[in-house]
């Protein structure tokens, strides 16, 4: 190998997690005592999160996976790549990737995050570019046509609430970035703003134009540090190249975003307590109405949309509602990002049009187990999902589909667990991480979920009278709490007792 | 205390009052100053209460209220180091409970609790989004994955607990 070699190897957290940044070290040493001229470059992540950390070698401009690696790999990288033990050939035709649909997630993975060059190479500002020659209600109508709806997990239509604020008087608007993604399983947020942070950035600078707001916030978990250091750069560089400040690219339009960070609460990924918080109060939740479209933050009128809905903007503006919406399963248009997660082979990001089955996630992308034991539950939508037995995996990924049968897309995290998962411990656990997380402000969820945690305890002694309180406490939550923590606790709980009946049954056996 | 932290004692009020008047002219900045607070100091000092609640025009029992909501601030310093293991139903998947179980066995601590030695605090954390890769734990703002007993014991000795 003579001249110049480059390399990519990810600064993804997830990478990092696995060993990415001494691969990084060990290839520098590798190269300085061979002499060999190498160039590192760190992208984002792919999704391919079983493989990380994975390097790639541009080989006659093609990129060329290895991994997983670890330093121990790295010194025969430089003889005879295409024979490396971990080779696994061209990236994009790995069938992972030759599977998938991205339009989110198109760059994520293939440039270096904070080269803004190298994001419009690949179709970045474009969208802006077009929002930019058109009215706020012909940016509002795009995004209305394409069928986006919120990507937190309650699918609301996006366009619907850009309207609203749109509509609303008074020249002070905002728009807020909901980037507290709490939900285990959950981690496409963290992904596009480690690996693409620029189209979030541009996504809300269009949102900004479309409803008449100005400023802008992103609301960032304190759990992701690395997230939060490449946003702050993102926003560095975007108003130093004039992509925000009081001229959008140039244009009369003025439009600035602010990072700011979480402090540890799940609640406050629930928009009106996320408001509260940046507003410098208590997390609690607020009552609706006034929706926060009409008097969100500082009581003004208040765009709160997530990451992957707000990310997912540019796309649309740049193709065209239509090409978007062409995309999907009935009112599930566009795309999913799924998040395989937990006891799997193959877990990470898998970007497709909304439709496949929940079983053909499982089984066949997923792999399986990662334990090689048979799958029992799977949780999706994040801690209040449903817990999804193998019965229900002809379901097809839609918001709808799963609210027949009694679950929730949620932000579409899949959490697979396998044989020797205990189905009344989950169900406690649900109830347990419910009273630490609840904000305190209704009775249902800050007492229910306290003995919710009781009311098990007794089932798991053996006392079966205990199962109706349960099922009848689950009812209250379900319908007198304020927001979904105490409302969607009872998902997983009550999925857990009728699925897994032998589950809770069988510590009464036991105790007799 | 340990010996990253100052005492309280010696905590400057005029360095507090210089990290309260660099937030007042954002929007809502009493997060940011907790935040930064706790940056400099390893937590949020008593102290700081008082010419925090004026500053912002509000009660020290609003401030109080905010103070205590929030699972990151901390009245007092932690160890050195604090490592969080996650907890949540992705980690939980892959073994997480078992593997916390035997972190705090080892080390004599509940949550939240700090080793004698000041080394090292633990904590639960729900969710660290490495969903894919976990059992997952933090250790100051270094992410690890697929954490086993090997892995574990390696980063308790490394932090010196």
């Amino acid at each position: 190998m003579s001249g110049c070699m480059t390399l990519w190897v990810p600064m993804d957290s997830a990478a990092k997690a696995l060993g990415a940044d001494d691969v990084v070290a060990a290839i520098a040493a590798e190269a300085a005592q061979r002499g060999v001229a190498v160039t590192i470059r760190r992208n984002g992540t792919r999704g391919m999160i079983w493989l990380e950390p994975l390097v790639e070698m541009e080989i006659d401009g093609i990129r060329h996976g290895f991994g997983p690696m670890t330093p121990a790999d790295v010194p025969t990288l430089f003889d005879d790549a295409a024979r490396h033990p971990l080779a696994l050939g061209p990236v994009d035709d790995l069938d992972w990737m030759r599977r998938q649909t991205r339009l989110t997630f198109a760059r994520c993975g293939v440039i270096e995050p904070l080269l803004l060059a190298d994001y419009q190479a690949h179709g970045g500002l474009l969208g802006l570019k077009r929002a930019l020659e058109m009215t706020g209600a012909e940016v509002v109508a795009e995004i209305t046509a394409s069928g986006l709806r919120g990507r937190g997990g309650a699918g609301f239509p996006t366009g619907v609430k850009w309207q609203t604020v749109h509509d609303a008087p008074g020249t002070c608007k905002y728009i807020v970035c909901n980037a507290d993604e709490g939900d285990s399983g959950t981690f496409a947020d963290r992904m596009i703003m480690e690996g693409d942070p620029f189209s979030l950035v541009e996504g809300m600078a269009i949102a900004g134009l479309g409803v008449g707001a100005a400023k802008g916030f992103v609301y960032l978990r304190s759990e992701y540090p690395d997230a939060i250091r490449v946003m702050r750069e993102a926003v560095r560089i975007a108003r130093a190249e004039g992509l925000l400040g009081d001229s959008v690219l140039g244009s009369d339009r003025a439009f600035d975003i602010d990072i700011r960070v979480g402090a540890g609460a799940y609640v406050c990924g629930e928009e009106t307590s996320l408001l509260n918080s940046l507003e410098g109060k208590r997390g609690v939740v607020r009552a609706k109405p006034p929706l926060p479209a009409l008097a969100g933050l500082f009581g003004r009128p208040t765009v709160v949309n997530n990451v992957i809905s707000l990310a997912t903007v540019p796309v649309i503006l740049e193709r065209g509602a239509q090409h978007y919406a062409d995309f999907g399963l009935g009112r599930s248009r566009g795309t999913v990002t799924l998040q395989i997660a937990g006891n799997v082979k193959r877990g990470g990001l898998f970007e497709t049009a909304f439709g496949i089955s929940l079983g053909a996630v499982v089984d066949d992308l997923a792999g399986g187990t990662a334990s090689g034991r048979p799958v029992k539950a799977v949780q999706v939508g994040g801690p209040l999902g449903a817990y999804m037995p193998r019965e229900k995996f002809d379901t097809a990924l839609g918001y709808e589909e799963f609210d027949a049968v009694g679950g929730l897309v949620g932000h579409a995290g899949i959490v697979v667990f396998d044989d020797s998962a205990d189905m009344l411990a989950m169900a406690r656990f649900a109830m347990e991480f419910c009273a630490v997380e609840s904000c305190g402000k209704c009775t249902p969820c800050r007492i229910g979920a306290v003995r919710g945690v009781e009311t098990i305890d007794r089932i798991a002694g053996g006392d079966d009278a205990a199962i109706p309180l349960l099922t009848d406490l689950c009812e209250t939550m379900k319908d007198g709490s304020l927001c979904a923590l105490g409302g969607f606790t009872p998902y997983p709980v009550m999925s857990a007792l009728t699925h897994f009946p032998e589950d809770f049954q069988r510590r009464h056996e036991a105790a007799e | 205390m340990t010996p990253s932290s100052p005492p309280a004692s010696e905590i400057a009020a005029d360095e507090i009052a210089a990290i309260i008047k660099a937030h007042l002219d954002i929007d809502g900045p009493l997060l940011p100053i907790l935040h930064a607070l706790q940056a400099a100091f390893g937590h949020v000092p008593p102290s700081a209460h008082a010419s925090l609640a004026q500053a912002l025009n509000i009660t020290r029992a609003e401030l109080h209220g905010v103070i205590s909501f929030y699972h990151d601030f901390r009245a007092a310093p932690a160890g050195r180091q604090v490592l969080k293991i996650c907890r949540a139903e992705a980690c939980q998947a892959v073994g997480s409970t078992a593997l916390a179980a035997r972190t705090l066995g080892r080390l004599g601590l509940d949550w939240h609790g700090t080793t004698a030695n000041g080394a090292l605090t633990v904590e639960p954390v729900y969710c660290l989004g490495l969903c894919a890769c976990g059992p997952a734990v933090m250790i100051g703002d270094r992410v690890v994955g697929r954490v086993d007993d090997a892995r574990m014991d390696a980063l308790l000795a490394e932090a010196g607990a």
